[in-house]
C-alpha cells in the first residue's frame, strides 16, 4: 500500500502524475508514428487506397482551401496597403502579398483548413471503425490497419497538401491582385510584373516543404486519435476534437521550427 | 483422441485492477463446435479476442494446431489467421466497401486473387448464406441487421477456414431471423468440416449450434458437457443461467 502523502506535497504529486502522463502519451505517439512510417515504405502498398484518399483529402478540399486563400489574399492586400501608406511604402504591396502568401499564409491556412476538414474526418472514420470492431475485423482478415488504413492516408496527405498549397498560393495572390487593381487603383500589368520579379523559387519551394510536413501532421493526428478512441459516440467525438486541436498546435509549432530552419539556411 | 485444433491453457487477462480471465482452459477438436455461455461481463468476448491474438495475454498459452502462438511471433499468428474466420457481434462490415468486396476482402488483399474471380467467389458464397446476386453491389448500410449477419458469415467462410469464431451471432435479431442464422451457421460449419468456437447467452442458439457447451464464470470454465446435457448438468450455476433465474449463486450484473 502507498503511504499517505502529506497535503503540502500533493501539488508535487499532481505535477509528477501529469508529467508521467505526458511522457507516456509522447512515447505512444512516437511508437505509432514509427510504425506508420515503416508501413508506408514497406510492401504491400495499397495504391488504390492511396488514390482514393488523395481524392478525399486533396480534391474535395480544393473549394474550401481556394475560398479561404482568395479572402486571405484580399484582406492581406488591404492591410498591407493601410500599413504601407503610413510610411509611403504602399508600392511594395504586390511584393509583400506574394511573400506572405507563399512563405507563410498559404501553407499555414491550408494546413489549418485540412486540420479541421481532414484530420477530424479521419479521426471520426477510424474511431467509428474502432468502436464497431472493423479494425479488429481487418486484423483477423490478415490485413494490417497500419498498411491498409494509416499509410495510405499519410501518403495522400503528404502528396496532396503541397498541391493544395500551390493552388492556394496562386488564388491568394489573385485575391490580392483583385483588391489592389479593383479598389486601390494599382496597375494590373505592373502588379503582376512586380509579383513575378520578386518571388523566388525558394519562397515557393519552402512553402511546399512546409505543406508536406503539415500534411503528415494532419493525417497522423487523425489516425492516432481515431485508433485510440473508445467509449462509443462520445469517444469518437472526443477523438475528432483532439485530432483538430493537436494538428493545429503542431502545425504552428512545426511552422516556427521550419521558418527558423529556412531562415538559417537562407531559403 | 483427436488432437485439439485450438487450445487455451491457464489464460489470465486483467484490465487494471479488474480480473477478467483467471485461468481459462478450453480446447476444440477439428470439426467440432464448442459454445461458451456466460453472463454479461464474464469475459466471453475477451476470451475470443485473446484466442485471435487481438488482445495480449497476461499469462497462459494458446496453441493452434499444436503450435504455440507467441505474442512476438507475427508469422505464427499470420499462419493461424489464414486458417481462421470470425463473425463479429455487430458483423463489423467495412461500410466504405460494397458487400462483395467485404466478402472477398481476404481473397483480394491476402491471397492475391484477381478482382474478377474474387467477385465470382463472393457471389457464390453469398448464395450459400441465401443472399442473391443483387445484394453484392449494395453497401452494408443498405442491409437489414439479419442480412448484415449473413454477409458477415459469408466473409467468415469465404476463404474456407478450418476454425471459425462466432461472437454472439444472434444478438439483436428477432427469434425467427436468429433461428435462420443458427441454421446457416450449422450448415456452413458442418459443410466446411470446420471447428467452431461460439460465445453467446442465447440458449436456443447455444443448443442448436453447439456439439458441446461450456459455461464461463469468474474467469474460468466451470462446466463443460454435451449440448443435450446442458438442461440437466447438475451444476447450480449452469442451472440458474439456463433457466434464466435471478435467484441463485450468480448475482445479476445490475
Amino acid at each position: 500500500m502507498n503511504p499517505e502523502i502529506p497535503f503540502f506535497l500533493k501539488p508535487l504529486q499532481w505535477v509528477g502524475a501529469a508529467l508521467l502522463g505526458l511522457l507516456s502519451e509522447t512515447g505512444r505517439l512516437a511508437a505509432f508514428i514509427g510504425r506508420v512510417k515503416i508501413s508506408a515504405v514497406s510492401f504491400p502498398l495499397y495504391f488504390g487506397e492511396i488514390v482514393r484518399q488523395c481524392i478525399k483529402i486533396g480534391y474535395y478540399s480544393l473549394p474550401v482551401v481556394g475560398l479561404t486563400a482568395v479572402f486571405i489574399g484580399a484582406a492581406l492586400a488591404l492591410n498591407i496597403y493601410v500599413g504601407g501608406s503610413r510610411f509611403n511604402a504602399e508600392q511594395f504591396l504586390p511584393n509583400i502579398v506574394v511573400l506572405g502568401i507563399t512563405r507563410e499564409l498559404g501553407p499555414v491556412i491550408a494546413g489549418l483548413m485540412l486540420a479541421g476538414r481532414v484530420s477530424a474526418g479521419i479521426a471520426a472514420e477510424i474511431g467509428t471503425m474502432k468502436v464497431t470492431e472493423q479494425i479488429d475485423a481487418l486484423d483477423t482478415l490478415s490485413t494490417s490497419p497500419y498498411r491498409y488504413l494509416y499509410a495510405p492516408r499519410l501518403w495522400a496527405a503528404i502528396i496532396t497538401l503541397p498541391i493544395l498549397v500551390f493552388v492556394a498560393d496562386v488564388i491568394g495572390v489573385a485575391g490580392g491582385y483583385l483588391v489592389a487593381t479593383g479598389t486601390l487603383d494599382f496597375n494590373g500589368d505592373l502588379y503582376i510584373r512586380n509579383t513575378m520579379n520578386y518571388v523566388t523559387g525558394g519562397d515557393i519551394f519552402g512553402g511546399l516543404i512546409k505543406a508536406a510536413v503539415f500534411g503528415a501532421i494532419v493525417s497522423l493526428m487523425g489516425c492516432y486519435h481515431g485508433q485510440n478512441s473508445e467509449g462509443g459516440a462520445s469517444g469518437v467525438g472526443r477523438a475528432a476534437t483532439l485530432a483538430v486541436v493537436s494538428s493545429a498546435v503542431l502545425i504552428f509549432f512545426s511552422n516556427f521550427l521550419l521558418t527558423t530552419l529556412f531562415t538559417r539556411i537562407g531559403l | 483422441m483427436t488432437a485439439p485444433l485450438l487450445r487455451l491453457k491457464n489464460v489470465h487477462k486483467s484490465f487494471g485492477p479488474k480480473k477478467i480471465l483467471q485461468g481459462l482452459d478450453f480446447d476444440v477438436a477439428p470439426g467440432k463446435s464448442l459454445v461458451i455461455i456466460g453472463g454479461s461481463g464474464t469475459g466471453k468476448s475477451v476470451s475470443l479476442k485473446c484466442s485471435l491474438g487481438l488482445m495480449t495475454l497476461d499469462e497462459g498459452n494458446i496453441y493452434f494446431d499444436g503450435h504455440e502462438m507467441r505474442a512476438n511471433k507475427r508469422s505464427e499468428r499470420e499462419a493461424m489467421l489464414a486458417r481462421t474466420g470470425m463473425l463479429f457481434q455487430g458483423a463489423a462490415l467495412f461500410d466504405s466497401l460494397p458487400v462483395w468486396q467485404n466478402v472477398a476482402f481476404r481473397l483480394i488483399h491476402s491471397e492475391g486473387v484477381s478482382r474478377k474471380e474474387a467477385k465470382e467467389r463472393a457471389i457464390e458464397t453469398l448464395k450459400k448464406v441465401r443472399l442473391g446476386t443483387e445484394v453484392a453491389d449494395l453497401y452494408p448500410a443498405e442491409l437489414s441487421g439479419g442480412m448484415q449477419k449473413r454477409v458477415g458469415l459469408a466473409r467468415a467462410i469465404a476463404a474456407k477456414p478450418d476454425l471459425i469464431f462466432f461472437d454472439e451471432p444472434t444478438t439483436g435479431l428477432d427469434p425467427i431471423t436468429a433461428d435462420a442464422i443458427n441454421d446457416l451457421i450449422v450448415e456452413q460449419v458442418k459443410g466446411l468440416g470446420a471447428a467452431s468456437v461460439s460465445i453467446t447467452h442465447d440458449m436456443p442458439s447455444a443448443r442448436k449450434i453447439g456439439d458441446e457447451i461450456a459455461m464461463l464464470f469468474d474467469g474460468k470454465i466451470i462446466w463443460r458437457g454435451k449440448a443435450e446435457d446442458v438442461d440437466h448438468s447438475g451444476n447450480e450455476y449452469v442451472d440458474q443461467f439456463v433457466h434464466g433465474r435471478a435467484d441463485g449463486p450468480i448475482q445479476p450484473a445490475i
